[in-house]
Parts: C-alpha cells; structure tokens; sequence
C-alpha cells in the first residue's frame, strides 16, 4: 500500500510538503507513547497517534517510519511540520479515531 | 570520530538532536539500518530521559570502525533504585511530559534491548552516567 492509498482510504490531508505519495508502507502501527512506539513500530510503517507536538517527528526519523497519521483532529505542531518537511516525513490528518484508521487500513489490507 | 553536546534541561522540543546528529553519521557511513536503529533509538531514550527527568547535561558519542560508543552525563537528581527503574512501566515522569508521550516507562527497557553493552551509574543528589556500546558489524564479533 502506498501513503497515497493511506490517504485516499482514511480521506485524510496532508499537512507536509507530499513529495512521497508512492513510497510503500509495509505495516500499521497504532500508539501515543513514544517509547511504546520504538520499541515495537516496524521500519516503514503507517503510525496512527493522537501526539502531534514535534517530538513525533524525532521518532519517526528513528524508526523509518513510512508516514504518520494524525487523528481524532488532532492538531499538529507548526514546528512539527517544519520539521516533517526536512526530514522528508509525511504527516496526515484525519477527524477519525485511531481504531476507525486501523481499522480502515486493516480492511484494505494493511498488516 | 568524536562528537560533543551539550543537553538544556525542560527542552522538550529540541531534545533529540544529538541522536538524530549520529544517526546521520551512520547513515552516511553506510552502517546497517537495523544498526543504526539500535544506537539512535538507545542515544534518543537516554537523551530525553536526561531532559524530563534531569536538567540536561553532555552527551559524547566516538564512533569507532566496529562499535559505537556513547556516553550520556547529567547531574540531575539520580536514580535511587536502578534496578526498579529498569522495570518497564517505571516511570516518574511528570505530567506535562506524559502529555507529550513520554512517561511509558519504556525508555530503560528499550535502552537495555538496543544496546549491546548499557552501564548505568547513578547517585542520589549528584547525577546519572549512562553508557552505551553498539557493536557496527555483529554477525563478524
Ligand atoms: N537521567 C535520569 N535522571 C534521573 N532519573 C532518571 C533518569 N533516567 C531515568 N530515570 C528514572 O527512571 C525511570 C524510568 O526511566 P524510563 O526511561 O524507563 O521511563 P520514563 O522516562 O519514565 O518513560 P519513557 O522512557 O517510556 O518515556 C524514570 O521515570 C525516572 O524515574
Ligand atoms: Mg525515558
């Protein structure tokens, strides 16, 4: 699945610079504690959180991660996507919940 | 390679720069990404845990040709029972860094499966060492 399909599915915005529609993402990941999410998230994968202060982007570079979904309209940082942007990391936005992203992206195949 | 930084206390926002720094130092060493994973996520823990439970301090990181070696100093309030601090889920973390999603009590534990060699050295009122060794090339030790 490409973060272009993770967009269309989840009919969320993009609030980074979308340069990187094609790459793939490999696996979901959902979770708001960033040690949690070190641990566990696999490189290149779609991370759904509530957090959207600029620490996000500190652990997405670590991880690799493939684009990370903001929910529940949650805002996200203006230094955040700053950050996003030279990192070249993509950030979504959705009103959805992080079980209905899941859940969305599950249905579609997403592991 | 040596590099120097130097931590601010309560910086919740710059907090990750030392790490993310020698993450891109590996990666332009071409170093494994499982690797340089292992070393940026260990570095990453122990520098913000230098920020929300000390008030910063200085990070030295030598990347040698077959290990990097990093070590994170502050002279915060220590850690009284480091063994039960290494527990995952112990945290004291207050709640303005839980609400920036710290707090887990993770850090530790993630440290400790990442790193291949983890010293921590710690006093009650003077201060926390912690040290870090990531071998480059595992498979040829
Ligand atoms: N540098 C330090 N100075 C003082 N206390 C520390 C230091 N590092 C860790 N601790 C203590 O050890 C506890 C556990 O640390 P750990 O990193 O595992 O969890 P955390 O930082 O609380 O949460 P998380 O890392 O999951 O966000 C901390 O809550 C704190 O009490
Ligand atoms: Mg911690």
């Amino acid at each position: 699945m490409t973060i272009n399909d993770v967009q269309t599915i989840l009919k969320a915005t993009v609030v980074t610079q979308s340069l990187y529609e094609n790459n793939e993402v490999l696996s979901g990941f959902v979770g708001d504690l960033l040690s949690v999410v070190m641990g566990k998230a696999k490189e290149q994968c779609a991370w759904i959180t509530i957090q959207g202060h600029i620490n996000i982007i500190a652990v997405g570079t670590l991880i690799n991660v493939g684009c990370i979904i903001v929910t529940e309209g949650f805002k996200v940082d203006e230094d955040a996507i700053k950050k996003a942007n030279e990192e070249d990391i993509v950030i979504m936005t959705t009103q959805l919940s992080s079980y209905e992203a899941a859940a969305l992206l599950s249905r579609d195949g997403l592991e | 390679m040596n590099l120097h930084f130097d931590v601010e206390g309560g910086e919740f926002i710059s907090a990750g720069v030392a790490s993310s720094k020698v993450k891109k130092v590996l990666k332009q060493l071409a170093i494994q990404p499982e690797i340089i994973r292992k070393i940026s996520v260990a570095m990453y823990e122990a520098e913000i845990n230098m920020v929300i439970h000390a008030h910063g301090g200085v990070i030295d990181a030598e990347i040698m040709p077959d290990h990097v070696h990093v070590v994170l100093k502050d002279e915060g309030p220590g850690i009284e029972n480091i063994e039960l601090a290494m527990k995952a889920g112990y945290s004291t973390a207050s709640r303005l860094a839980r609400e920036m999603g710290f707090g887990a009590g993770m850090g530790l534990a993630n440290m400790k499966r990442y790193a291949d060699i983890l010293q921590i050295e710690s006093e009650p009122g003077k201060g926390t060492t912690v040290e870090i060794t990531v071998k480059l090339y595992p498979e040829q030790a």
